[in-house]
């Protein structure tokens, strides 16, 4: 990994570390008062904090998932250089349209 | 390598979770029957799995901020296997509080 | 304790196979002595590298069990439990006959990572005043003294995985000539470190700590190259 991915992943990773620990208290906490899809969506629809939220956890993740990804690959396969960065950036792209979609299916009225 | 064997499980994992979150645009009731699904004691299991490797990538992270940012400690092994430790009473945690 | 050793050892080039020799088994005995045994006494066609035998030149590095380690250090007692040995050449080099591998493209890793050291100063300069104390030189005492011995190189994942990684012991004293306020090239020696195959691709997982038998700790090194070339990075100086 050159030096500007490298710092990517360490980024993302810093950022996410707060945003973890809030999804998994925001899971118990909704575990706790309703777990229906009506009850789970009468929380989340036309929320812009959760849309931000949950918008930025979408990009941090896929980034950080497509970097570690592309690592593993450069390690345990005969890909090389364009076929790496291919497979990261069609990756990154899966995730941020599979996510936003999700994000967007809880959020929109 | 357990830190990248997690890696690999939640980038696995990510896309399926994405997709199920997905279904709310159109399918409310199919979520809705997703849902009730994941009450099962099986799948309450594979969560709490879920929550563990979560945990273990995320303190494996943390791990290798500390070392390549902060100063060298000897007896890094036993922290690493102390992370470990801790990964899994997190796991437990989550178990029980959603019990 | 039975008197006889049973060892495996690696013959032939990169395709090659254990052979099995019968030992004598004796209190005080390094895997060194095992070897040699074997040449002198069961088979003089075999290969194998040493020097000082007292564990100051690492020529004699080989996997032993699996490990790399310094066999003229290496008490049987410690390894060969059950009266049983394996033998192999050092991992992650080519096999140049049984237990001597080719260290070209250790070295030659060395010089891609800048090991060297390039004079500021001419000798009619005074002499630069390095303290054994500054924090530079403290760092610098901690990595340097390496003797090219290869065994963190054969126990490292990432050099396994990445034929372009440089490898802890190249990065390593990289980071001593970093640290070195006399040395003139370090701009070149960031670049050198931040390449592809550089300082970024070691994953820390501390195996080139755990087997060095000087103690030195290469992740430390690395991680303070991984530091290093972001501030550089951030500030300009490089890429």
């Amino acid at each position: 990994m050159t030096l500007r991915l490298y710092l990517l992943q360490r980024l993302t990773a810093v950022l996410m570390v707060p945003l973890i620990i809030a999804h998994l208290v925001t899971i118990i906490y909704a575990t706790h008062h309703g777990l229906s899809a009506a009850e789970i969506l009468g929380r989340t629809r036309g929320s812009l904090g959760w849309a931000t939220f949950y918008g930025s956890f979408v990009l941090l993740a896929a980034v950080h998932a497509s970097l570690g990804v592309r690592s593993v690959a450069a390690d345990w396969t005969p890909l090389r250089s364009a076929a790496l960065d291919a497979l990261m950036w069609l990756f990154c792209l899966a995730l941020v349209l599979l996510g936003a979609r999700g994000v967007y299916a809880v959020i929109a009225t | 390598m357990v830190h990248r064997i997690s890696g690999v499980l939640l980038a696995c994992f990510l896309p399926l979770h994405f997709l199920v979150l997905g279904l709310a645009i159109e399918h409310a009731a199919s979520l809705d029957r997703f849902l009730k699904w994941t009450e099962e004691p099986g799948v309450r299991l594979i969560e709490t799995a879920l929550v563990f490797v979560l945990a273990v990538h995320l303190l494996g992270g943390i791990r290798v901020l500390l070392i390549e940012n902060l100063a060298w400690r000897p007896g890094q092994k036993q922290i690493a296997t102390a992370v470990i430790g801790i990964a899994g009473t997190v796991a437990m945690l989550f178990l029980l509080l959603t019990l | 304790m039975s008197d006889v050793i049973a060892v495996s050892i690696w013959r032939g080039r990169d395709d090659g196979r254990y052979v099995d020799y019968k030992v004598p088994r004796l209190d005080s005995q390094t895997v060194l002595d095992v070897v040699t045994y074997v040449q002198r006494e069961l088979d003089p066609t075999l290969s194998y590298r040493f020097a000082c035998r007292v564990g100051v030149c690492g020529s004699c590095a080989m996997t032993v069990n699996g490990r790399p380690r310094w066999t003229c250090r290496t008490h049987v007692g410690k390894v060969a439990g059950g009266g049983r040995l394996e033998l192999a050449p050092l991992a992650n080099l080519p096999v140049v006959k049984d237990l001597a591998t080719d260290m070209t493209q250790f070295f030659e890793k060395w010089q891609r990572a800048k090991g060297n050291f390039s004079p500021s100063k001419t000798r009619n300069d005074p002499v630069v005043q390095i303290r054994p104390s500054s924090p530079a030189r403290v760092v610098v005492d901690k990595a340097i003294e390496c003797i090219n011995c290869g065994i963190c190189y054969a126990a490292c994942d990432s050099v396994r995985w990445d034929p372009v990684y440089l490898g802890p012991a190249a990065l390593n004293r990289a980071w001593t000539l970093v640290n070195d306020e006399r040395d003139a090239s370090n701009r070149e020696r960031l670049a050198a470190v931040a390449a592809v195959g550089g300082c970024h691709s070691c994953h820390t997982h501390q195996s080139c700590e755990r087997h060095c038998p000087q103690s030195i700790n290469p992740t430390a090194s690395i991680a303070g190259l991984k530091r290093r070339t972001v501030r550089a990075y951030w500030s300009g100086e490089l890429e």
